[in-house]
């Protein structure tokens, strides 16, 4: 489904990626995990098409098709999504509006129907609930005043109306509480499908707990150092990544 | 100076109406400050950035016949209508208790002195078209709120220039006193339904009453060939409130001048905008704050997206005077523009001369924030459509905080037509 070959790319000309390989399967949960700097939030950004993520060598295939020469709302409506580290606010777009749009962008493009207002607001409603976000959520502004635990869960809340085939979930878990952790760890979880196939960024192997992976990488300097099982997560909590970069050097 | 104003005829016209002669010296004495006025150049600070050549193409004459006009409508809003037609009382609904409306072309002997008592309330200052005003008026309308009156409908002022307006000048004068500890909302709108040059001149001065409260919708909606150079002035007393919205569209040339004076202490003024120019259109709002007594409290904010060729002009000026301490003021504008070829002059001017105040201000001009954009883009809404969302945004802030949801409703639809996805005012072009 994802094939990344030697990927290297910059931002505001300082090099992050340097030779990133990754390789994944439908279906299937990686956890990408690497300390501050080694390039965890560029390989996100670059696969969901941000401008000023500039690729500098490598390919990046995914269902085929080169996901480099597609345009960012391209790479969405084929199935990319990005739960954003930080969420932007945008008061005077409404979030429902908001999730309106974009749903009803990506259903035109899988060829669906586009949903009546009031099911569209009845779907809204209820995938709220699921969050645990309450209702007038929807009436404010896009982000607009939300804690960093609400910014979360509203992506979460786009990914489940969306119900992209790549997710890609950018340190989501940063800034969250233990509870709020767990709603956006089940959220996921009832994502999880042999069609789908999700990448989890992050520091700490906390979420791992909730959001268990199929394979964890190792980021250091813009390489992916080391890959393994569930048991390199818990490893990296026990040493920390100060032996990664022993490893490596 | 000579006058190049194409309208000394109709001022003549009038002067010689017998009608209106109780009134020959006041509009004489307005008609030689305004010939007197320099005609505004690239030189004259308060209209370095409007240019007022295209007021010379006309001979403007005062509207005499009117035809049929219908003009703004808000779907069930149950409020009391005052029609205008060219700037002449064409229909009113029953008027609520505690309200009375005098009108200056039927004042009796009696009234007379009054009307011209309270005439001269308004101040002319600096402002050319409110002079220019005094010197053509031909109709006024004085409307009266006694104290403690709470106004559950809405006076909606509906103003709307006909098809026979077309090369004529109307002038308006409203005047509005909200007596002490009275609540009401004042909607004025303006339409135009004239095919061809027309120069509305309107100018609305009210006094807000001790503990009163206002809420105030100056809505400048007409489209098309329309000039629309006139003021709103507000006078606040003590404690008074006033919560004041300004939109403007469309239209060859508008400039509104807008003064507030903070007279009684402890007054609150909300004082909001949004001008959407497009095409080769031009909009310019002055407003000045003047807190002229202690405790006032001014929160002002405008906005405009700029769009093809159009030009737009914003100057913001709070004077605080010496005796105004612990005056609170804020103002802020911000702008976008969609085209290389729009233009914004903004300039907030500060004057302080009391010591104990909290003052802010800024302007801004702006693009879309590429980040925003990135949001949208990433959740598959293609960049056209989220340039458009966007852009509505970022005015939509101010009209989703409009009290009256009515208002809302009939802005709403005028606003998507002008960022429906293709119009120039969410096309973004670099």
């Amino acid at each position: 489904m994802l094939k990344v070959n030697d990927l290297h790319a910059r931002v505001e000309n300082t090099a992050i990626l340097h030779g990133l390989n990754l390789e994944i399967k439908p279906g299937e949960v990686h956890a990408i995990m690497g300390p501050n700097g080694s390039g965890k939030s560029t390989l996100g950004n670059v696969l969901a098409g941000r401008p000023g993520y500039e690729v500098t060598g490598g390919t990046v295939t995914y269902n085929g098709q080169n996901l480099l020469e597609i345009e960012a709302e391209d790479r969405a409506r084929a199935g990319v999504f990005l739960a954003f580290q930080y969420p932007v606010e945008i008061p005077g777009v409404s979030n429902m509006e908001f999730l309106k749009a974009s749903v009803d962008s990506i259903r035109s493009a899988r060829g669906e129907e586009t949903m009546s207002s009031m099911d569209f607001i009845k779907l809204a409603r209820e995938k709220c609930k699921a969050v645990d976000l309450p209702q007038d959520f929807l009436k404010r502004g896009v982000n607009e005043g939300f804690s960093g635990g609400e910014k979360k869960r509203n992506e979460l809340l786009q990914m489940m109306l969306l119900e992209p085939r790549l997710c890609i979930l950018d340190e989501t878990d940063s800034g969250l509480d233990i509870d709020a952790l767990q709603v956006v760890a089940n959220g996921v979880n009832a994502l999880r499908s042999p069609e789908r196939t999700i990448i989890v960024v992050t520091h700490y192997q906390r979420l791992l707990d909730y959001i268990v992976p199929d394979y964890v990488h190792v980021l250091a300097k813009g390489r992916i150092v080391k890959s393994g099982g569930r048991e390199l997560a818990l490893e990296l909590e026990k040493h920390g990544y100060s032996w990664i970069d022993e490893e490596v050097a | 100076m000579s006058v190049p104003m194409q309208a000394q005829q109709a001022h003549q016209g009038l002067q010689s109406s017998t009608d209106w002669s109780w009134l020959n010296d006041w509009r004489r004495r307005a008609w030689v400050q305004f010939a007197e006025t320099p005609w505004p150049t690239r030189k004259t600070e308060a209209w370095k950035y409007t240019p007022l050549k295209s007021m010379l193409d006309t001979e403007w004459a005062l509207a005499s016949d009117t035809s049929n006009a219908t003009g703004i409508r808000f779907d069930g809003w149950d409020r009391t209508v005052i029609t205008l037609v060219d700037g002449k009382l064409t229909d009113h609904d029953a008027l609520p208790d505690g309200v009375t409306v005098r009108l200056m072309s039927q004042a009796t002997p009696e009234q007379r002195a009054s009307f011209e008592q309270r005439l001269a309330n308004t101040l002319a200052g600096d402002q050319l078209f409110t002079t220019f005003n005094q010197a053509m008026l031909a109709e006024a309308v004085w409307i009266d709120v006694a104290p403690e009156t709470v106004l559950e409908k809405p006076l909606h002022i509906n103003q709307v220039l006909s098809a026979d307006a077309r090369d004529r000048v109307v002038p308006v004068r409203l005047m509005l006193d909200l007596g002490a500890r009275s609540q009401m909302t004042l909607v004025e709108t303006f339409a135009s339904e004239a095919d061809g040059p027309v120069f509305i001149n309107p100018v609305t001065e009210i006094e807000v009453g001790d503990s009163a409260k206002l809420t105030h919708y100056h809505l400048l909606l007409e489209t098309g060939d329309v000039r629309h150079l006139g003021a709103v002035q507000a006078v606040m007393q003590a404690h008074s409130q006033l919560n004041s919205f300004h939109m403007a569209l469309g239209g060859v040339l508008k400039r509104k001048d807008i003064v507030v004076r903070h007279c009684g202490s402890g007054a609150d003024v909300q004082l909001n905008g949004v001008y959407l120019p497009t095409g080769k259109e031009h909009i310019d709002y002055h407003t000045t704050l003047e807190h002229e007594v202690p405790h006032g409290t001014s929160h002002e904010v405008f906005r405009g997206i700029i769009g093809d060729d159009a030009k737009a002009v914003f100057n913001g000026r709070i004077h605080i005077h010496k005796d105004a301490q612990k005056t609170l003021a804020e103002l802020s504008n911000k702008n976008l523009l969609t085209s290389s070829r729009a233009e914004i002059n903004t300039k907030p001017e500060l004057e302080i001369y009391a010591d104990d105040v909290k003052c802010a201000h800024g302007a801004t001009i702006a693009q879309l924030d590429k980040s925003s954009l990135f949001y949208f883009q990433s959740r598959g809404i293609n960049r056209k459509e989220a340039e458009a969302m966007l852009s509505f945004g970022f005015i939509n802030e101010l009209l989703e905080a409009l009290q009256d949801e009515p208002v809302k409703q009939l802005l709403r639809p005028l606003l998507a037509a002008l960022f429906a996805k293709d119009d120039s005012l969410a096309r973004h072009s670099k």
